[in-house]
Order: structure tokens, then C-alpha cells, then sequence
């Protein structure tokens, strides 16, 4: 078994009990839809400038809560955290440099 | 194979360790899929463009997968405390949703198919249709796996104790879900809000 | 030792045999893949060389016609993909399976079935692609498979897009594998500064092959899309951007150069040291540098675009990381040289080879500096300068330090030795036909050679036709060299003299178990106290810092009396690799040719080969059942690795 199973058995007891309880499973979810009904309301409410930061920042909050909460990784080893930021900040900043490449391609080129 | 150490090097299991890697790797994936798709927003060839979202449809169904996750996440919870027969109750629970998502994915593309905007319209199409088509595909698997552990569940292969392969279903399917978080903001809600003001 | 046998119970059967036919072909033995990864890899050698042949035939003079555009066209691809997909890579990949395991004191991978999943994925990919000569050509735009070419059917790019995913699916899988097996399996006390620099470059290598082939997938998908089934991503007429597909392939591409190039010089970081009889000079300047050279490969991938639309401002920030990143490997040959510097040398075969890697990889690296300035790039761009410098880095870089490794670590996997007298017949008229072919592209490029062109256009000049006949002379004598290499490995491996355990007098802990390898790999799992632990057993030092070798039987694994660990449970063969993956075939020819049932056919077949792997029965103690397990072993088991 692995040593994330380990606690049935009684060697990391203490580590288990950190888990979230369905509880907090539930009000992360209540959370998160609350959050998405705020998303959505920007279709229906001229937020002006403040939309699309504001829908980003939402967003950001979203990913984070599924990730920290539901995949567990508030709770879980570190190297899982950093497996999944470095994909995430290569993918972000590579595209990033993509996209801005691409668009200076437009301007009038040698 | 077992090893004889009595843990791994860093005490983690090797199959949520690969299962880690290989998410890792998906970002990049869906990202190259997604910025070819912001690049191509005005490239529609005099076809559809994002207008042509629906929104309140497409929030509905985002919501369900959102929800899925919280199921999934119950289900893994049951299955730690061995408790198999709600585990699979939230397994379905959380197939179901899936398929809900699924279902409106494949009504969402036949109305923009009727309206007039086909894979081979414009870039704009082509990047739409296969972005979303690719993470269709990542639920369509997701679901397949939940059945399988559904029923393999039933015939005794896994068992109360092997919490571990509920737990690496669902970090992949909440890796499905944090994906379409972001599709859901950056391709409909983002350029929606930008063409319409 | 008990290797277990016991009779597995379950849905279906699963092989038992391990010798044979049978017993290679449903093979997880991480041994058994990577010797079946160099075979293969020989084999796809000898294709992609053979297909250069003809490129040098017609090009040995102006105006030759032995080939038509249209074949010409089909074999400079060819070559190109068979030497980067289906023989550096994976030859790489060949050292990876077998040393991995051996290096960090393992018995086999994290996953041994998906390891043997990878092996015939890469196969049948391999296979698919060549398979194109009999279904109405082979691909013909390249390599790099440009758009709006190669999405147009005249291109017979839709192999190209579906087969090179087919490789990516199979060295993502694999990457996944050797990094969970890295990070995960290490033996005790083997620490990362203790890692031999091979296993660090091979970390770096396949962190590089995690990020970057999921960029070039998106790429193929998208070229696939196009060309098969009416997408528009670069299709210039309706708004799409052909330049998105060069950002796309070159961000994977760059990487890949790494991905190429870090294998081999991990390999000549384990034998310098050995060669030289001391310590690889800066270990941490060499593994920093490797890392660093991962983690810059990524920022550089534009200068492959310098003469495309990318504008000025990318092209001086790209020109400023490319020369960036010659700083990390400068500072691994300055440390490779500072290696040799006062050791006392052995000109062994495998040390040659590793000398012939740093100087010929060093001039490779030089004219790559070249590249960098962006006025001296346009001038070199898509000209034989080009072809010159990138063979100096893959040929004498890359598979310098490949062959090097072959050579070293033959009599680890046979317990012979390869011949030395042959083997420096080999060293010698393979870096001189390799200089004779490639020297002379630096100067015909500079005078203007077009690469990609079937015909050598008589305008040149004389000069010109003059370094195209020193060429292709060259490559007649790579050609000979290459049957010397041939004929020792088979000799060698017929009636070659034994090697005893350690013939080189070697520093890591693959030395420390009998060769050939026993199925276990280490009757005991080593404890590792030191970097160049196996050399640590063998020599202490004495007051003036000199090696004195311990007296014999101290290195404890050699001797076969040693005590066994209990219960080795090695993983169990399996058919249903092979099975699953050859779903890959109707499924590659369904997405070439744009037929939904044969894709559908791949599919459900890859499916149910995926449920025959799940529900196959597993060894006992496995985690399956961990009902069986006996109170001490539960333990033990913690972390087990998946069947």
C-alpha cells in the first residue's frame, strides 16, 4: 500500500487528520459556485473596465480551491505542488511569449 | 513489482507520482490549444464568431462539472473510510454529471453546426471545436475510468483498502475541472464580454 | 532468493515463460526493453543511413538525376525523422532502460509494463511512418513539416503528424516512467549529489520530454486537423498563421536538441572519469549545468525563426539567449577536459570516443554561435552551413557519445568485451569520414549551397561540386566504418573474450553486480555512502590522497555467497502491451486517411487493451491483494511500484 494509505494503518495518523471533512468539502463547494455565479453575473451586468480583471482574478481563485482543496494539494507533499507549477508556469509563460511575438509579427517586419 | 525498502525514496506512491508528472504535463497541452485560440478570435472568415456563444447554457453545464468535482472528492473521502457502497454511489453521482456536461457539449456543437460554423469555417472554428473537442475527449476518459472503478468496485478487484485508485481518478478528473475553469472564463466569458462592449 | 512464481489467479492469464520468443515479446524486464530499444534503434540506423546514401549519390556531382525530385524529397525526410525519432532518441532511451534501474540501485522501473508499452509504441510508430513507402509515398516536406507545405496532400504529411505523435505518446510515457523512477527508486543513501551525472542528465532529459512533447502534439494534432480533416489553423487564406506552427514546432524542437544531446554527454560524464582514473572534475558544476541548459533550452526556440516574421525585438531578445546558453556548456567541456587533465589516461575505445564527442561537439556548439547573431543567421539560413553544424552536434555530438556508451557497457549486458583493435578501427575511420563529409558543408554552405534541393545546381561553381565529392567520399567511408562497427558487434558478442564483472575499473554501482546483469538485478540492494560508491569499495585513500585498492572481497556483492534478500519479487511478463498497442495501427491509418471506422476501431481496441491491463492478475505481495500479505511484509511493500 502506499504511504498516502499508510494512515488506515495506523503509521501517520496525525497527518490523516488534516484531511478536509465532507463538511468542508461542502462549504469549498458552496464556495465555488458562489464564485461562478459572480462570473457569470458579468455576462448580465456591465462591470465595465472591471470585468475581465475581475473575471480573471475569479478564475484564479477557482483553480486554486479545486486544486488546493479537492486535489489536496494544501495537504499533500510538496513535490506534487511543484510538479504541477512547473507545468503551469512553463505553459504560462512560454504562450505569454508566444502570443506577444505573435503579435508584434503585425507591425512592419524587416 | 515490490521494491524491499520499506518506503520509496520520497515516501510517495509511484503511481500518484507519475499521475502528478503526467498532469504537469497536460497544462502545456491545453495551454497551446488555448492560445492558439485567443490568437485566432477575429479569424473568422466571416463566419460565426464568439457571438455566437451561448452563455447561460454553457454556464449551466460549467457548474455541473464544477459540482462533479465536489462528488468526486466525497466519493475518494468514502473510500478512505472503506466505505464502498457510498464511495460508489458518489462515483455515479459523479459519472452522471459528466455525462450531463458531455451531453451538453455535443448539443451545444450541433447548434453552432446549424448556425453555421463547421471545424473547416475558419481558424476560429477550427481552434473552438478542437479545444473544447480535446477536453471532451479528457471527460469522455474520465468517465470511462469512473465506470471502470464503479464496476471493478462491485466485483471485488479494488478494494476498501485501495483508497489510492479512487484518489488518482480524481485528480484527474479535477484536473478536467480546473481546466474547463479556465476555458470557461478565458474562452467564453473573456472575448464575450470584449466583443460585446 | 526466492524469485516468486507462484500461480496468479484473475480475469485472464498472464505469461510466466521468460526465455524465448514468448518471453522477449511480452517482456517488462527493463534489461530485456532496453536491449530490444537497441536493436531496433541499429536497425532504423541503418535505414536513415542508407537513405542519406542516396542523398550523397546524387549530390556527388552538379546536375545528377539518380533520384527524382520526388524520391529525393521523400528520403531527406526520412532521414531526418529516422535519425531524431527512431534513433537518437530512443538509442537514448535504450541507456535509460537498461542503466536507469542499475545506476540508483533498483530492480526494475516504476512501472514496467508501461515501459514495455513504450517499446512498442516507439516500434510500430517506427513501423507506420515506414509504411508510408508502400501506401502512395513517404512524407516529403521535411522534418520540421513547415505549413502550408506539408498540410497539402502533395506532402504526405499526415503520416508524418500522426507518426511522430505515435513516438510522442511513446517517450512521454516513458518519461513519466523515468522520472517517477528517479525521484522514487532510489537505493539507500543515494542521495541526489550522489547520483552518477548520467541519471542527472537523464532526469533533465526526460523533464524536457514531459514539457515539451505536449507542445509538439498540439502541433501535429493541428497539422493532422489540417491536412486530413478541413481545419483552418494555417491556412493563410481564411486567417490562419503558418508562423504559429514554426512557434509551435521549435518550442518542442529546441528542447528536443537537448533532449538529444544531454543522454550523450551524461554518458561520456561516467566514462571520462573511468578512463581517466579519477573523479569527474566540478560533479556539481556538471549537474548544475545540465540543468540550466534544460531549463535555458526553453527560452531559445525563435532563433530557428530568425529569417521568418517574428519581428526585430524577438529576434535581439532570442539572439541574447541563444548565446546565453553556450555559457552551461562551456562549463561542461572546460570540466570534461579538466577531467582527463593529469588523470592517467587509457585510450580504451569508449574514452576515445568520449574525446571525440568533446572536440567534435565543441566545433558543432561553435558554429552554433554563429546562429545566434541574427545578420550572420540570414545569411546561413537553409543553406548547407546549417546542415554542417547541426550534424557536428547530433552526429559528432550526440551519437559520438551514444556509440562511446555502447562500447562501455557491452560487456555489462553480454559479460564480453567488445574488440579493442576493431574498436579503433572504428574510432579513427568514423571521425575521419565524419569530418570528410560534414567539414566540407561548412564552406559549401557559406558559398551558398541550398540545403533540401535535389539537385547540386551547376552554377555554384567548381568549389562547390569539389566539397559535395569530398562528401559524399566521406560518406563511403562512414559507410565501411559502419560495417567494422557491425562485424565487432556481432563478433564480439559471438566469440568475444570475457569480461569479468568490472573491466574498466569503474566508479558506479551497475559495476557492482556480475555482468551480464543476473534477472534481479542486485542479489542485495546496495547502501550507497558515497558518490562513485562501487569505487569506494574498492579503493581507500591513503595520508598523500592516493588510491589504494582494498584487498579483494571487500566490494561484497561480487561474491556470490553474499546473502540474498527474501521474496524478490520481480515484475511478471504481460501480453497486453503488445496487444494494446497494436490498436495503434488502424488507429495511426484511420487519422492519415480520414476513415472514422478504422479510427473507431483503434480506439475501442486500445480501450479494451487498457481493460485486459487492468484487470490482468498481479504478483502476489503485489498491493492488489494486500489482504495475503503476512504482518512483516506490509511494510515492505509501502510504496510498492504498480505491477
Amino acid at each position: 500500500m502506499s504511504s498516502t494509505e499508510a494512515p488506515e494503518t495506523g503509521q501517520h495518523a496525525d497527518a490523516h487528520d488534516a484531511h478536509p471533512t465532507p463538511r468542508e468539502y461542502v462549504h469549498i463547494a458552496v464556495v465555488l459556485a458562489v464564485l461562478t455565479a459572480l462570473e457569470v453575473s458579468t455576462y448580465f451586468v456591465d462591470f465595465g473596465a472591471l470585468a475581465i480583471p475581475m473575471l480573471i482574478v475569479l478564475m484564479a481563485i477557482k483553480f486554486l480551491y479545486v486544486a488546493g482543496w479537492f486535489m489536496h494539494l494544501k495537504f499533500d507533499s510538496p513535490v506534487f505542488k511543484r510538479l504541477m507549477g512547473t507545468g503551469l508556469s512553463f505553459a504560462l509563460v512560454l504562450y505569454a511569449v508566444v502570443a506577444l511575438v505573435t503579435l508584434f509579427d503585425h507591425a512592419p517586419s524587416v | 513489482m515490490a521494491t524491499e525498502a520499506a518506503t520509496t525514496t520520497l515516501g510517495l506512491d509511484h503511481r500518484k507520482l507519475g499521475m502528478w508528472t503526467f498532469l504537469g504535463s497536460e497544462f502545456l497541452f491545453f495551454g497551446a490549444f488555448i492560445s492558439t485560440y485567443l490568437l485566432y478570435l477575429d479569424a473568422t472568415a466571416d463566419g460565426p464568431g464568439v457571438a455566437i456563444f451561448d452563455i447561460p447554457f454553457t454556464s449551466i453545464s460549467s457548474f455541473v462539472l464544477l459540482m462533479s468535482s465536489l462528488t468526486m472528492v466525497l466519493a475518494h473521502h468514502a473510500h478512505t473510510k472503506g466505505d464502498l457502497r457510498r464511495m460508489r454511489l458518489w462515483i455515479l453521482a459523479t459519472a452522471g454529471q459528466g455525462a450531463v456536461f458531455l451531453g451538453g457539449q455535443v448539443f451545444e456543437f450541433s447548434v453552432f453546426f446549424r448556425e453555421g460554423m463547421a471545424l473547416s469555417t475558419s481558424p476560429f472554428a477550427s481552434s473552438f471545436y478542437v479545444l473544447t473537442g480535446f477536453h471532451g475527449l479528457h471527460v469522455f476518459v474520465g468517465i470511462l475510468l469512473l465506470s471502470s472503478l464503479y464496476v471493478l468496485s462491485l466485483t471485488g478487484k479494488i478494494k476498501p483498502n485501495q483508497s489510492l485508485k479512487t484518489e488518482m481518478i480524481g485528480l484527474y478528473w479535477h484536473f478536467v475541472d480546473i481546466i474547463w475553469v479556465v476555458i470557461f472564463t478565458v474562452v467564453y466569458l473573456i472575448p464575450e464580454i470584449a466583443v460585446g462592449s | 532468493m526466492s524469485t516468486s512464481t507462484a500461480e496468479r489467479t484473475g480475469y485472464t492469464g498472464r505469461p510466466s515463460r521468460r526465455d524465448g520468443f514468448v518471453g522477449w515479446i511480452t517482456t517488462t524486464d527493463h534489461k530485456k526493453i532496453g536491449i530490444m530499444y537497441l536493436v531496433t534503434t541499429l536497425v532504423f540506423f541503418t535505414l536513415g543511413g542508407l537513405e542519406s546514401g542516396f542523398i550523397r549519390w546524387q549530390l556527388a556531382q552538379a546536375e545528377q538525376t539518380v533520384l527524382t525530385e520526388e524520391v529525393y524529397n521523400q528520403f531527406f525526410t526520412m532521414h531526418g525523422i529516422t535519425m531524431v525519432f527512431l534513433v537518437v532518441m530512443p538509442m537514448s532511451a535504450a541507456f535509460f532502460n537498461y542503466l536507469i534501474p542499475l545506476m540508483i540501485g533498483a530492480r526494475d522501473v516504476a512501472f514496467p509494463r508501461l515501459n514495455a508499452f513504450s517499446y512498442w509504441v516507439y516500434l510500430f510508430g517506427g513501423l507506420f511512418l515506414y509504411s508510408s513507402f508502400l501506401l502512395g509515398g513517404a512524407p516529403n516536406g521535411s522534418w520540421v513539416g513547415y505549413v502550408p507545405l506539408s498540410t497539402d496532400a502533395v506532402s504526405n504529411m499526415n503520416f508524418y503528424a500522426v507518426g511522430i505523435n505515435f513516438l510522442g505518446i511513446s517517450s512521454l510515457a516513458a518519461a513519466v516512467n523515468f522520472i517517477v523512477t528517479i525521484l522514487n527508486m532510489r537505493a539507500p543513501g543515494m542521495t541526489f549529489m550522489r547520483l552518477p551525472v548520467f541519471i542527472w542528465m537523464a532526469l533533465v532529459t526526460n523533464f524536457l520530454l514531459l514539457f515539451a512533447l505536449p507542445i509538439i502534439a498540439v502541433a501535429l494534432f493541428m497539422l493532422n486537423i489540417d491536412a486530413v480533416f478541413g481545419g483552418q489553423f494555417f491556412e493563410p487564406a481564411t486567417g490562419g498563421d503558418p508562423i504559429l506552427y514554426q512557434h509551435l514546432f521549435w518550442l518542442f524542437g529546441h528542447p528536443e536538441v537537448y533532449i538529444m544531446v544531454l543522454p550523450a554527454m551524461g554518458i561520456i560524464s561516467e566514462i571520462l572519469p573511468v578512463g581517466a582514473r579519477k573523479p569527474l572534475f566540478g560533479y556539481a558544476a556538471v549537474v548544475f549545468a545540465g540543468a540550466a541548459i534544460g531549463f535555458i533550452g526553453f527560452g531559445v526556440w525563435a532563433h530557428h525563426m530568425f529569417t521568418s516574421a517574428i519581428g526585430p525585438v524577438a529576434r535581439s531578445a532570442f539572439a541574447l539567449t541563444t548565446m546565453f546558453i553556450a555559457v552551461p556548456t562551456g562549463i561542461k567541456i572546460f570540466n570534461w577536459v579538466f577531467t582527463m587533465w593529469g588523470g592517467k589516461l587509457r585510450f580504451t575505445t569508449p574514452m576515445l570516443f568520449s574525446i571525440g564527442f568533446i572536440s567534435m561537439f565543441t566545433i558543432g556548439g561553435l558554429s552554433g554561435v554563429t546562429h545566434a547573431i541574427v545578420p550572420h543567421n540570414a545569411q546561413q539560413h537553409d543553406t548547407y552551413y546549417v546542415v554542417a553544424h547541426f550534424h557536428y552536434v547530433l552526429f559528432g555530438g550526440a551519437l559520438f557519445g551514444l556509440i562511446a556508451g555502447i562500447y562501455y557497457w557491452f560487456p555489462k549486458v553480454t559479460g564480453k568485451l567488445m574488440s579493442e583493435k576493431l574498436g579503433k578501427v572504428h574510432f579513427w575511420t568514423w571521425l575521419l569520414g565524419f569530418n570528410l563529409t560534414f567539414g566540407p558543408m561548412h564552406l559549401s554552405g557559406l558559398l551558398g549551397q541550398p540545403r533540401r534541393t535535389a539537385v547540386l545546381p551547376e552554377e555554384l561553381g567548381g568549389t562547390v561540386e569539389l566539397y559535395n565529392l569530398l562528401s559524399s567520399i566521406g560518406y563511403l567511408v562512414l559507410f565501411g566504418s559502419a560495417l567494422v562497427f557491425l562485424y565487432n558487434l556481432i563478433r564480439s558478442l559471438r566469440s568475444g573474450e570475457a569480461s569479468g564483472d568490472d573491466p574498466w575499473d569503474a566508479r558506479t554501482l551497475e559495476w557492482l553486480t556480475p555482468s551480464p546483469t543476473p534477472h534481479e538485478n542486485f542479489h542485495t540492494i546496495p547502501t550507497v555512502t558515497h558518490r562513485d560508491e562501487f569505487w569506494h569499495r574498492k579503493y581507500a585513500e591513503d595520508e598523500a590522497g592516493k588510491a589504494i585498492r582494498v584487498p579483494a572481497g571487500a566490494a561484497e556483492d561480487h561474491d556470490a555467497e553474499a546473502s540474498h534478500d527474501e521474496h524478490i519479487h520481480m515484475p511478471d511478463p504481460s501480453y497486453w502491451p503488445l496487444v494494446q498497442t497494436l490498436g495503434f495501427f488502424p488507429l495511426g491509418y484511420g487519422l492519415a486517411f480520414g476513415t472514422f471506422w478504422l479510427i473507431g476501431l483503434g480506439v475501442v481496441w486500445l480501450v479494451i487493451g487498457t481493460y485486459g491491463w487492468i484487470i490482468e492478475p498481479v504478483a502476489e505481495g503485489d498491493d492488489d491483494d494486500p489482504g495475503e500479505l503476512t504482518p512483516t511484509s506490509t511494510g515492505a511493500t509501502a510504496g510498492a511500484a504498480s505491477h
